[in-house]
């Protein structure tokens, strides 16, 4: 019995891990989406596949006459399983292109993989400063933002704004950190104060003590970064303390994106940076948002237009060596100087492969954030750490 | 004497040893990442199956093991291996000597959560504080060597080294729970106030095995720093710690192969429920299958998966299962 | 800090305590009297926080109620869960070692949460607290204080009381103590083991999914709520000593004063403090600070 319990083991494990039977015929493009499906953040893991899948789509399911073929994983959002589930991707899968993360921990590993192994790695959403600083690779882009950006725009903007003594609040982590540390720079560089820098361990939501802080202190303004539950919890928390009357609220986007039916009226009125809005109103978005809707029968968000970029941004490079991926320096070389046509607007890459895009201002109406105009235009995240 | 204990143990060596002729890369990889899980289910098994105290944070010194790998490596050359394996496990023996002490004088349920509250305080230093480096994790810069003969960079020579510590692991605890030390231990899970009643001082028992437990888990830690290149404070969490308990018990608790069989089992079921090839698009909900696997064992297998050829033995031959004691008495 | 600003925190910290003794005491319930370790606790308080969000409209288009009927359906509809579950799933685990419990309940955290995605999905959500308790009282002109958050702190008072009222008044509070101290003997007086048991188990859940239902209008409804709950729980029923009500609140509101003025006061250290507490009291005390019952 121990003789075969053993070879059955052996045998699992030889099944489970024997390379794909049918070799790859070159046509093929396989493109490896690393994305969570459980946990906190599955809703963006879907918003993001959705949106690159629609791009690939209105391709014909091709790009530069490849077809595209997919294998996903989910990478549950846990940094400890994430070089082992590239690696599945690219030695079980055999991609050609990995596509992921939407935690920044997990876009760490997924970097250094890609940096050691050479494979295009394009991130849609994960925002850590290192991905595009001390872990910059000529391989490695990304199609979103990187944390500092919402939060130097919104510095600039309440700067502008008269505000002269600000408290910030966010949870202690990378990106918690990086985009107070954005909004500080801009704000104090307008001749503006952060007074407090007010953060509590993630993900904890009791929010509570340090509102209480917040109305003692009596600061001109609130700075915030929150996303997901925690964002709906701040919010409506901070309503309900009074202080949306007395001090006003704002933060990066992502306070409100995809949380105001949760939030309510309670965010009624807020005004937030991002590098998109609901209601852009170019011909570009109308017609995105417009296929979005039909193909998926929900609105888009900002992670959605995240995904359907990275897409494009595949496509432009694709595109310029005529499907061939083992010209590199070719393949690199026309996605750093491509003008991604995004729904946002057009951008282009920094030197290290970050979005140069305008951040807008946007405002809670009903259930929408609603453009009020043009908070930084053209912003570029400076790539500190990145020796490329 | 433990004849299909050990027997089982060579073969399984031997189909480890193979799985570099039939797997692919993946496969090697695969096969890696669930050894490195094994020995640290064996470190876990010394302590909960063997000696009847369930830590549930034992993630804190696998974290720890695998962050002095990374700390002290030095930036330029590969390090020797000589020097870097025995000073990462010693930092984890480090911090299960003062966990050990401190959390020994407590029982049950709340030894249980005493080792709990010692492994988030030692995520949230890792977590928070400049010592680990930042909340997304560090890099290990390079892998170590041992002189010219063993170069950790190359899988097949990482496997064939995480291969070795396994069975060195396994023979060592195959031995340490055979002596004397081991029956004190067994003692221990039986019956504590008994053996106390007999002049046995307990206390040091458990504390050596703690410590041991922990450097065994440290070493765990180190081979994952060194297969990654990464490390994170979530392998300090507690979701870790679960699911290496989860992988004991799950094998079967009181035999070290049960160790084994349950990192095993459990990284193949993760595996089979996220396949796509075999689930399709129906992958993504994973975490079904796996859960009702999990309570369809407890359900029917009461002993873990252990109990599975005694009880094929008993369907397909009719021999009577061996009954729990029996099975109690078969540390291996 | 200010007088004024300390006596807010005082009422943060009894506030956040009484909620999670109200999900903790259905925990330190069923582990205590039961000896069973129930890691599916969370996944009972996430339960009741998509019940309301879920079942609200369905109440208000059947019975035309609003959220207290939605409150009293989801009640009941808990304590079927519990006693379905109890029966199916646990009562023969009563007779196995501690730790297949624990591996029995892994399971089931992991079986509910992809449930609750395969039903609901994975948006957040958010629920409206009833009208007549979303207005909000002045705090001495800083900020105000939401009248849902004290009538949450009335619930768990009530609960808590009740609770001690069963235990220590009724018949049935008599016989759940008995059970718990020597199940052979209420056996043979003719008491039905496993019927207390069932009763039991299914006031746990309905005591964590009860929690889960009054805190969605503040803690909204996401994935993974269950999760960061569990552990808090637990801290705080061995804190409390195991089995021990009355232990169970004084440390909710232990841990939760040291997290409110933690958080305050040593920002760096917020996240390990409850830890550190807990430790240390484990240490002056090894088995909690009230012994059960």
């Amino acid at each position: 019995m121990n003789v075969i319990r053993s070879l059955l083991i052996a045998a699992a494990a030889a099944v489970l891990a024997a390379p794909p039977a049918a070799a790859q015929t070159a046509p093929k493009l396989k493109v490896g989406l690393m994305l969570p499906a459980s946990g906190t953040y599955a809703a963006l893991g879907t918003a993001i596949e959705n949106g690159f899948k629609l791009y690939v789509a209105e391709q014909g399911g091709k790009l530069a006459g490849r077809e595209v073929e997919f294998a996903q994983v989910d990478d549950e959002s846990d940094p400890a399983k994430a070089t082992d589930n590239v690696n599945k991707l690219l030695k079980r899968d055999s991609v050609d292109v990995l596509v992921g993360s939407v935690h920044s921990g997990v876009a760490m590993a997924m970097a250094k993989v890609a940096k050691d192994t050479g494979t295009p790695l394009i991130v849609p959403n994960a925002g850590a400063a290192a991905v595009t600083g001390s872990m910059c690779a000529p391989n490695i882009f990304r199609s979103s933002f990187s944390n500092w950006q919402p939060g130097y725009a919104m510095g600039e903007v309440v700067a502008a704004k008269g505000h002269k003594n600000v408290v910030t609040i966010t949870w202690h982590y990378a990106a918690g950190d990086e985009s107070v540390r954005g909004f500080k720079e801009a704000f104090e560089k307008a001749g503006g104060k952060v007074v407090k820098e007010l953060n509590l361990p993630f993900p904890n939501v009791e929010f509570q003590a340090l509102l209480t802080e917040i109305a003692a202190t009596k600061p001109d303004a609130v700075y915030t970064f929150f996303a997901g539950g925690g964002a709906v919890k701040f919010v409506k928390d901070y309503a309900a303390a009074g202080l949306k009357k007395s001090i006003p609220l704002y933060a990066a986007g992502f306070l409100t994106d995809g949380t105001l039916e949760a939030q309510g009226a309670d965010a009624e009125g807020l005004l937030t940076t991002l590098h998109y809005a609901d209601d852009l109103g170019t011909p570009r978005d109308k017609a995105f948002r417009l296929a979005y809707a039909k193909a998926y029968k929900v609105q888009p968000d900002v992670y959605a237009v995240q995904g359907y970029d990275a897409a494009q941004m595949l496509a432009a490079g694709l595109t310029a060596v005529k499907g061939d991926l083992t010209r590199k320096p070719e393949f690199d070389s026309a996605i750093e100087n491509a003008k991604i046509d995004s729904p946002r607007g057009a951008f282009t890459l920094s030197r290290s492969h970050n979005p140069v895009q305008d951040i807008y201002l946007r405002q809670v109406v009903g259930k929408e954030n609603k453009l009020v105009g043009v908070a930084s235009k053209a912003l570029a995240d400076p790539g500190q750490g990145c020796s490329m | 004497m433990d004849r299909s204990g050990a027997l089982f143990a060579v073969l399984a060596f031997l189909a480890l040893a193979a799985v570099p002729a039939v797997a692919g890369s993946f496969g090697v990889d695969l096969v890696t990442k669930i050894m490195i899980y094994a020995i640290f289910a064996l470190s876990l098994e010394l302590l909960a199956g063997s000696t009847g105290l369930v830590c549930f944070g034992q993630a804190a010194f696998f974290g720890i093991g695998a962050y002095a790998t990374v700390l002290l490596s030095p930036r330029h050359g590969p390090p020797s291996l000589v020097w870097m394996l025995p000073a990462s496990v010693l930092c984890a023996a480090a911090y299960a000597l003062i966990v050990g002490a401190l959390s020994l004088r407590t029982k049950g349920a709340y030894f249980i959560m005493v080792t709990l509250a010692f492994a988030q305080m030692a995520y949230y230093v890792v977590h928070d504080t400049p010592l680990g480096g930042g909340t997304d994790g560090i890099y290990l810069a390079t892998k170590p060597v041992l002189g010219p003969w063993l170069d950790l960079n190359k899988p097949l020579a990482f496997l064939g080294f995480t291969l070795g510590c396994q069975a060195a692991v396994f023979v060592f605890l195959a031995l340490l729970l055979r002596s004397r030390f081991g029956r004190a231990l067994a003692g221990i899970r039986v019956n504590e106030q008994r053996m106390r009643a007999s002049g046995f001082s307990t206390y040091p028992y458990k504390l050596a095995a703690f410590v041991i437990s922990g450097a065994i888990a440290g070493l765990a830690g180190f081979l994952f720093a060194v297969k990654d290149g990464f490390v994170t404070p979530e392998l300090l969490s507690w979701h870790l710690s679960a699911a290496v308990l989860v992988m004991v018990i799950l094998g079967g608790l009181g035999h070290l192969r049960g160790a084994l069989i349950g990192a095993f089992a459990f990284a193949l079921l993760q595996e089979f429920f996220q396949s796509e090839a075999i689930f399709g698009a129906f992958a993504r909900h994973w975490h079904l299958g796996l859960g009702l696997t999990v309570i369809a064992c407890v359900a029917l297998l009461p002993h873990g998966l252990v109990q599975v050829p005694g009880q094929l033995r008993e369907r397909l031959l009719g021999r009577a299962q061996r009954s729990a004691t029996e099975m109690r008495n078969e540390p291996l | 800090m200010d007088l004024a600003t300390f006596l807010i925190q005082c009422l943060n910290a009894l506030q956040y305590g009484l909620l999670l003794f109200l999900v903790a005491s259905g925990l330190t319930l069923i582990f205590g009297i039961m000896g069973v370790i129930n890691l599916a606790h969370g996944s009972f308080y996430m339960i009741g926080a998509y019940m309301a969000y879920a079942l609200a409209p369905i109440v208000g288009a059947t019975f035309g109620g609003g959220f207290f009927a939605t409150l009293l359906v989801g009640l009941v509809l808990s304590v079927l869960l519990g006693y379905v579950l109890e029966w199916a799933f646990f009562s023969f685990l009563y007779d196995r070692e501690h730790l297949q419990q624990v591996l029995m309940t892994y399971g089931l955290i992991l079986v509910f949460e992809e449930l609750r995605s395969l039903l609901v999905g994975d948006e957040v959500h958010g629920v409206a607290p009833p009208e007549v308790l979303s207005g909000a009282l002045p705090l001495g002109g800083l900020m105000t204080y939401p009248v849902y958050r004290l009538f949450i702190s009335g619930v768990c008072l009530v609960v808590a009381i009740g609770m001690y009222l069963v235990f220590t008044r009724t018949r049935l509070g008599m016989m759940i103590r008995a059970g718990s101290t020597n199940r052979e003997m209420v056996q043979s007086l003719g008491i039905d083991i496993r019927f207390l048991y069932r009763v039991v188990f299914a006031g746990g859940v309905a005591l964590a999914v009860l929690a889960g239902m009054i805190a969605a209008p503040v803690s909204s409804v996401y994935p993974g709520m269950g999760n960061t709950v569990l552990i808090v729980c637990f801290v705080v029923a061995v804190i409390g000593g195991i089995g021990s009500i009355r232990g169970a609140l004084l440390a909710a509101v232990l841990v939760g004063a040291v997290d409110t003025f933690g958080n305050v006061l040593l920002p760096q250290a917020a996240g390990v403090l409850i830890y550190v507490l807990m430790a240390l009291i484990l240490l002056w005390k090894p088995q909690g600070l009230f012994r059960a019952g």
